[in-house]
């Protein structure tokens, strides 16, 4: 049936059945490859997207569950605030090596910065731990966080 | 499974004379090209007729020899360096052109990266003879070629506007993109400069830089791959979408070497947006408009299986295969004096079995290949470390001749040699044959988890001889499993032994007067082995590192002690072990059940000590808190690489200790996906410090070293924890667990 989402500040019209996952609509139907594909189960993270600002696995996520909330993907994150912090302090800590899960470490990161502006090291844990990462980067993923976190200290949050 | 077409491994040394030449390209562009003349006269006819076919992703036509790489320089200046060595992590998109750029004078952000199309001839790989990334290598293959072209390219520009000029070009000097005649103060920059180079004469020999003169190599570049894999905008092979892209994914027999015996279609169907389902011989593929309605008309097939003649077998069924092989004589892998002898003289004799698992490769982008058949041409997208041997399988599963396949690589999302396997395209291909337009094929991870090509299990058995001070006097190690090098580099396999299977166990950094290591070649009934990251070290480092611990603890000594005493002629493994210990604080005291392990190797033409730190719960948990890493690969071509390269490798290598294990039962792979093929995670990685040595030394491998020297230091702080020893991987917490 046909579907009205939101993705970035657009509105797309989709015709999928009702428990096709947001991922593949992302990917395979509007073409946004930026979100990832990695298990299907929501065990590894590279799916993340944010709905209505909250870090959501878009693989177990069906569209008819959407509604009429916002969704951020990748390629819109550097607009937020928390997302542009993210991402720079990505490049500054040079973290990506594959690259392939950083869309979704990106997504949970900007999550909790957005939540949380001075997480924890057990509060980076608990955001974090659901996205796997394979060429393992999490040390560099965590000073990334730590800088994020302290800049956007500097600039008043 | 598949079988590599390509027959020779032997390498090829890279220090004989690199002729090159320039010629102008479609559009003035200046191109600069180093290998056999033949091979130039090939660039120069072909570039005349068809530049655009050989320097974008396009098919390129057989040549008939092999050069190293080449690169371009446009008039508005642009270097385009085309890579053979292709990226999944390891930095070589930064590392390669800052070899270019050093010697060129031109700033790193100027080299423009193509990714190579499929040539042996062309881009083999200059230590592996084929056309691959892979074993550590780009680094140490590309050092002197790359160098070298780059230095006779700016000759070249530097001829060509002291010509311009009509000044002695000994007053001329290339700086930053452009050359300048620094008693007039004139420069020209490169792109203008473009036309008038490739008319001048080729030098004989090129001075290469000093190391003291070097700009870029040696300092920490930011690698010019990550902007994009920030924002979503990285293409990797599973994000190829040609126009009127079909998705498919699919099912393969869930036992190794079953067939389809029926497959009842109907619900899969009736399912929105299924447009096929195909039916091979061993697997059958759901085709759709997206991978939502794939997945689910897959799991609306009711497929009946006929298992095959593996319908039994069981990970204890391999493992006796290798106890009962390892237990007869093996190929000779290296003998130094009697071990035999000394073995029996010794004053006390030491003896272990040691076995390491199956390991599938997980890399986070699941296998899948883009592929659209056409009357008399095929068309593929993917991302794999050796595009010359997809394109070479893919032409035979295709019935096309080789120059009738198109490949298009990507960036990968994890390589650790899953993706030097072709068999994922071959398989893509069989099914595309049967769609209509492109079709994009790809694993779900169970699929991929299943159906890998698995790093092999192999069974040691480990035999030394300590005098009456505990000095080893004499070691012998025979070795039982697979050897992938026989079945995917053929030429490598000689005399039933191959280098890679042996690295780690032979050569090793210790005085040892008498060692003797023989290698068993068995393969596993059914289940295909492929190279995984740091392959032949990752199993034999875990061996002979954790058997000199046993030794040590033998000798009733320290274990770092215990080692330096053996290291007096490898000064390099000596200092790299001094420097682990002492940043680990080696010899401080720990709390219960929280112990420190050091390993070393000499592998990849790296040195590189670990100290592992670890905690051992009650409950027989490991943790490992802190690794510090000593490194010795020479001169360090981008030291934030290599300090990526070895924190990334210690957790690919603690995964495997801690979790990594695959177990068959019934001829099927019980793992399937992350909940039971465990990786590690944010909350359970340790800190990782890696420390550098500065010298001059030729570049060493960096990509994999770290991986197999954790394990065994992961082990050995284990030991140090709780006294337990293990000697099989993964870690047995049922093992650990405190006594009550």
């Amino acid at each position: 049936m046909a579907y009205t989402i939101k993705v970035n500040g657009k509105t797309h019209s989709v015709d999928v059945d009702d428990d096709t996952p947001l991922l593949w609509v992302l990917r395979d139907v509007l073409g946004m490859t930026g979100t990832k594909f990695g298990c299907g189960m929501a065990l590894c993270g590279a799916c993340t997207v944010h709905i209505d600002g909250v870090a959501t696995r878009s693989c177990i996520t069906p569209i008819d569950s959407v509604g009429s909330s916002a969704i951020t993907t990748i390629e819109a994150i550097g607009a937020t605030p928390a997302g542009a912090n993210i991402q720079k302090a990505w490049l500054d800590r040079e973290v990506p090596q594959c690259g392939y899960c950083q869309s979704g470490q990106i997504m949970s990161a900007a999550a909790l910065l957005a939540s949380n502006p001075k997480p924890t090291d057990s509060a980076i844990d608990d955001a974090m731990s659901g996205n796997i990462c394979r060429c393992g980067t999490y040390v560099r993923i965590r000073e990334a966080i730590k800088q994020a976190a302290a800049t956007s200290g500097r600039q008043g949050g | 499974m598949s079988d590599c077409l390509n027959d020779h491994f032997a390498p090829q040394s890279v220090s004989r004379r690199d002729m090159l030449k320039v010629s102008l390209g479609t559009g003035g562009a200046l191109f600069v090209a180093f290998g056999l003349p033949s091979l130039v006269k090939h660039f120069q006819t072909e570039l005349n007729g068809h530049a655009p076919s050989l320097i974008t992703q396009a098919k390129a036509e057989t040549a008939p020899f092999a050069p190293n790489a080449f690169i371009r320089i446009a008039p508005d200046g642009q270097i385009t360096l085309t890579m053979p060595y292709v990226e999944m992590g390891q930095g070589t998109y930064t590392s390669i052109p800052m070899l270019i750029a050093e010697e060129l004078e031109v700033e790193l952000g100027r080299v423009h990266l193509e990714h190579a199309p499929p040539n042996e001839k062309l881009y083999a790989n200059p230590l592996l003879g084929v056309q691959a990334t892979g074993n550590s290598n780009a680094i140490r293959g590309a050092w002197q070629p790359l160098r070298q072209a780059g230095a006779a390219a700016r000759t070249m520009l530097v001829a060509a506007a002291a010509g311009r000029w009509k000044v002695d070009p000994a007053t001329c000097r290339a700086q930053r993109g452009e050359v300048l005649h620094a008693p007039t103060g004139r420069r020209l920059p490169y792109g203008e400069l473009v036309a008038d180079a490739a008319r001048m004469p080729v030098p004989d020999a090129v001075t290469l830089k000093e190391p003291k003169d070097f700009k870029l190599i040696g300092t920490p570049a930011k690698r010019l791959d990550l902007p994009a894999k920030i924002n979503g905008t990285a293409i990797y092979g599973i994000d190829a979408r040609p126009p009127g892209v079909k998705i498919a994914t699919l099912a393969q027999s869930p036992a190794f070497g079953g067939r389809v015996k029926n497959v009842d279609d109907a619900a899969a169907r009736a399912v929105k947006g299924v447009r096929q389902i195909v039916r091979l011989d061993d697997a059958v593929a759901v085709v759709a408009d997206h991978m939502g309605a794939a997945k689910k008309g897959l799991a609306a097939l009711k497929i009946e299986w006929d298992d095959g003649p593996h319908a039994n077998l069981a990970t204890a069924d391999v493992v006796r295969e290798l106890e009962q092989a390892s237990l007869k004589p093996g190929a000779i892998a290296q003998n130094v004096g009697d071990a035999d002898k000394a073995l029996a003289g010794a004053a006390r004799k030491v003896e272990a079995i040691y076995q390491v698992p199956f390991l599938a490769h997980a890399t986070m982008e699941p296998m899948n290949c883009t592929v659209h058949v056409r009357n008399d041409e095929c068309e593929i997208w993917i991302g794999n470390q050796a595009i010359a041997r997809v394109q070479s399988m893919a032409a035979k599963a295709a019935g096309l001749p080789i120059e009738k396949v198109i490949v298009h690589n990507h960036l990968i999302g994890g390589g650790f040699g899953r993706r030097l396997e072709a068999d994922g395209a071959v398989r893509a291909v069989e099914i595309a044959k049967h769609v209509d337009g492109p079709v994009k094929v790809v694993w779900t991870r169970e699929e991929d988890i299943q159906h890998d090509m698995y790093r092999p299990y192999w069974f040691d058995r480990m035999s030394a001889g300590l005098d009456e001070k505990g000095r080893p006097v004499a070691w012998t190690n025979r070795f039982a499993g697979s050897s992938v090098i026989a079945r995917c580099l053929p030429g490598g396999f000689n005399n039933g032994l191959d280098p890679d299977t042996t690295e780690g166990a032979i050569d090793l950094v210790y005085e040892l007067p008498n060692f003797h290591v023989e290698y068993v070649r068995v393969e596993p009934p059914g289940i295909p082995t492929a190279f995984w990251r740091s392959v032949g070290p990752s199993h034999n480092v875990f061996v002979t590192e954790s058997f000199m611990d046993e030794l040590a603890g033998a000798a009733g000594q320290d274990p770092v002690a215990y080692r330096l005493a053996l290291l007096d002629k490898t000064p390099r493994a000596k200092a790299v072990l001094a420097l682990a210990a002492e940043k680990a604080g080696w010899g401080q005291k720990l709390p219960p059940r929280t112990g420190r392990g050091i390993a070393i190797q000499h592998a990849f033409a790296s040195y590189m000590a670990m100290v592992a730190e670890v905690e051992v719960a009650k409950d027989g948990t490991v943790r490992v808190r802190r690794v510090v890493c000593a490194v010795d690969c020479g001169i360090a071509v981008n030291p934030d690489t290599i300090q990526a390269q070895v924190q990334s490798a210690a957790m690919f290598g603690i995964t495997a200790a801690l979790y990594g294990e695959i177990a068959l039962k019934n001829g099927r792979v019980e793992q399937s996906n992350f909940d039971s093929y465990q990786l590690l995670r944010m909350n359970e990685a340790p800190s990782v410090d890696v420390h550098i040595v500065q010298n001059q030394e030729a570049p060493g491998g960096m990509g994999e070293a770290g991986t197999s020297v954790i394990v065994p230091a992961v082990a050995n702080a284990i030991f140090a924890a709780t006294g337990k020893r293990l000697r099989k991987m993964p870690v047995d917490t049922a093992a650990l667990k405190e006594p009550t």
